[in-house]
């Protein structure tokens, strides 16, 4: 380190990825920080390891479909399913857009130097690493992996030989972590605001993450304790779901997507508060309906707790329980679907942009629309006891996590990677990976609808000769979809190491991110922090 | 950051801890709400087993661990009083005796236990097996909620002989009390959670 350097890296001014002056070394340094921007960077590059490999175990699944049984056998394909569910959505998506993102804007989107609990926010890591860890045991520890599918229905999670337990245990871990984080980020929100920047003056991103925080509050306990009940059922035989024993499964139903169906706000909240940050920001236009969108995110996390029942409309309920739940379940898409009138009220009449981000978040606005559109037509009662168990169900969910989540993913992945590690990437190969990855993704998936309407059950290892042709479209996209991501990761991975170094506001962004250097100092911004004046979105910014 | 924290920063840091701190108990409240609601479900459906098996709870162990609690949060909330009047010395002596009368609940509740496993009363065993299904329910509800709340007063417990050390080593003080009073927040969480299950388990019969 040069003399300079030193004085820098004292004065708070060196970037966050250098390492300060130090005895550590540089993993020490990294796992032992209480920033909040290298947390996140760490999280990042988690979860997009285990993204690959939930993926890898996708295309597996697929692969089956070419020839049932020539390459594997039904348990195989079970644990498959089962593996594949637990990792992208315990380990990918429920954590994905806070920790990593969240992590490292939030704060300097609310002017803050850090969060309100460093030191928590570092056990969170830590603990989620730990779940993790505990997760991917299972899957080597002697005996087979588990089978039950993500959801770990009761009473068979009980009951079945394979290591069930350490999953579920892993999952539990995982869910202190995102308590955690959810609790520090609503306290950092309530009480590290900047100066200026009062609750209606917040970026929509950081909204979107107070909503969620709440959700995962709220809502993880309540799995907590459930998923506690399955290892207290099969290490002490404590059967509160087991009908030999007294107990009821439903009442696991019940409890499960009690979190479970809340968990798909925490998981496409915050996706849809990176939309709203891209789409501003690529229309050179302030976001239309700030206060609408503010409130449709509260209102999604609010009515989003009350419609669980909609998983259970064939798992035995009172019919007024089943009419109020699919009431609800159509009162929850109306917020939904004003920020998505938003979204598109926002292009109207902007000075469009269309860079690599803003692909990914019009896709988004696309196929988050078809994933909420036929959550309706499922949300409804007739239509759910024909459809229920069937791929219709997996294209739904697809079209939501993957297409929706997913792909505002890869859209605060290509907006903020300038920020995040001070390089550009090349802009034509990320638009070619966006195009290879959208047709994949509408060739593996939309055929999903048209056999699951026409009754191909879900989890199913074989299928009869009527779905054919559907299954050969789904496997071809599936290819092209890996495809698509092969280019969009090494584009990125190749700018980490060989990008032009990126200028501080590449995109023209308005909020406080985009008011100090790429990447940022250790102390987020290299003097005071600015003094917010007005709503985020005017031009200009509040510099 | 070896920096000095400034006025505004420390009144910002102490109302995050207590935001923090209530955040945390909603979520407490969350992870034994499930759990009454298991019971109240089950009760519901099996009204004359559950209480056949109260029947098994002793009703003066129970009422004398209510009262140990009871005191121990009395005591708890002296010591963050003392402290906020500066009489180090008062608090230290009332935190001690906080994590005593804990222990005590603890060690009540042991034999308790005792009794029961000795009868043949505990998850999964032979005799608990032959009952009729609300009684398995019951016991298997009594274990589970009695144990956690167990769990929760050790973790209490623990983290009340840190503050003693804080208290000690005057981290903790007059100005600064912040740590002692969420201590006190959990304790009287805990505290609550008892004063539920008391009536759930030992006064279904009574």
């Amino acid at each position: 380190m040069t003399p300079a350097h030193e004085s820098a890296a004292a004065a708070g001014q060196a970037s966050y990825l250098e390492n300060p002056p130090g005895r550590r070394g540089v993993f020490a340094s990294w796992m032992l920080s209480t920033d909040h921007k290298r947390i996140g960077v760490m999280y990042l590059m988690a979860l997009l390891s285990f993204f690959w490999v939930g993926v890898s175990l996708g295309l597996a699944m697929r692969l089956n479909m070419l020839h049932p049984g020539a390459l594997m056998q039904a348990q195989t394909y079970d644990e498959l399913f089962t593996v594949h569910g637990i990792v992208q959505l315990f380990l990918v998506i429920i954590p994905g857009v806070p920790v990593a993102f969240g992590n490292f804007f939030l704060p300097i989107m609310i002017g803050a130097r850090d969060v309100a609990f460093p030191r928590l926010n570092r056990l969170s890591w830590w603990v989620y690493l730990t779940g993790a860890g505990i997760v991917v045991l299972s899957l080597f520890i002697s005996g087979h992996p588990p089978d039950t599918g993500w959801t770990f229905y009761a009473p068979y999670s009980i009951r079945t030989p394979t290591n069930v337990s350490l999953a579920v245990a892993g999952v539990f871990v995982l869910g202190f972590s995102s308590i955690l984080t959810g609790l520090n980020f609503v306290t950092t929100i309530h009480t590290m605001r900047g100066p200026g920047m009062t609750w209606l003056r917040l970026p929509l991103f950081v909204w979107t993450l107070y909503a969620t925080g709440w959700v995962q509050m709220l809502a993880t306990p309540v799995l907590a304790i459930t998923l506690l009940f399955i290892i207290m059922g099969r290490v002490l035989g404590i059967g509160f779901f087991d009908p030999s024993r007294g107990g009821d499964p439903i009442m696991y139903e019940h409890l499960f997507w009690t979190y479970s169906h809340p968990a798909v706000y925490i998981m496409i909240l915050p996706a849809m508060g990176i939309i709203s940050e891209v789409i501003p920001t690529f229309a050179r236009k302030a976001i239309f309906g700030y206060k609408a969108v503010v409130f449709a995110s509260l209102a999604i996390a609010g009515v989003g707790y009350w419609v669980w029942g909609h998983h259970m409309f064939t798992s035995g309920m009172s019919n007024t329980a089943r009419v109020a739940f699919s009431l609800l379940t159509f009162f929850v898409a109306i917020p939904s679907g004003v920020k998505v009138f938003n979204w598109v009220a926002t292009l109207y009449k902007g000075s469009i942009r269309l860079d690599a981000p803003m692909w990914w978040a019009v896709s988004f606005i696309f196929l988050f629309s078809i994933g909420g559109l036929s959550g309706l037509i499922q949300g409804a009662l007739a239509p759910n006891l024909d459809l229920h168990g069937t791929y219709w169900i997996v294209a739904h969910i697809h079209y939501i996590v993957f297409g929706g989540v997913g792909t505002a993913l890869f859209a605060g992945l290509h907006y903020w990677f300038p920020k995040m590690f001070g390089r550009m990437y090349r802009e034509r190969p990320a638009k070619l990976g966006w195009l290879i990855f959208f047709i994949g993704f509408n060739l593996l998936y939309f055929p999903m609808f048209v056999m699951g309407a026409e009754g191909m059950p879900r989890r199913w290892f074989d299928y009869s000769a009527q779905y054919h042709t559907g299954q050969m479209i789904s496997v071809a996209g599936s290819w092209v979809l890996a495809l698509g991501l092969l280019i969009i990761f090494g584009n990125l991975i190749l700018a980490l190491f060989r990008g032009e170094a990126a200028p501080e506001n590449p995109w023209g962004g308005t909020t406080l991110e985009w008011h100090t250097p790429s990447p940022p100092p250790a102390r987020n911004f290299p003097g005071e922090i600015p003094v917010i004046k007005h709503v985020s979105y005017k031009a200009g910014g509040n510099g | 950051m070896a920096e000095m924290e400034t006025a505004a920063e420390f009144r910002q840091n102490r109302m995050a801890a207590k935001y923090g701190m209530w955040f945390f108990l909603y979520t407490e409240l969350l992870f034994f709400g499930a759990m009454f609601l298991l019971y109240s479900v089950y009760r519901y459906r099996f009204p004359l087993d559950f209480h056949a098996g109260a029947k098994e709870e002793n009703l003066y162990t129970g009422s004398i661990n209510t009262l140990v609690l009871l005191t121990s949060s009395m005591t708890l909330a002296m010591a963050v009083s003392a402290i906020k009047r500066g009489q180090q010395k008062v608090s230290e002596r009332l935190q001690m005796l906080t994590m005593a009368l804990g222990v005590v609940f603890l060690a009540i509740k042991y034999y308790e236990w005792h009794w029961k496993i000795a009868k043949g009363l505990y998850p999964n065993s032979p005799v608990l097996l032959k009952l009729p299904k609300g009684e398995i329910l019951y016991f298997g509800l009594y274990y589970a909620l009695t144990g956690l709340h167990a769990l929760h007063l050790i973790v209490g417990i623990v983290v009340v002989g840190f503050m003693l050390r804080y208290t000690r080593k005057g981290v903790i003080n007059r100005e600064n009390t912040a740590r002692l009073e969420n201590a006190g927040l959990y304790w009287h969480f805990v505290d609550i959670v008892w004063i539920y299950l008391f009536p759930l388990f030992y006064l279904v019969t009574k």
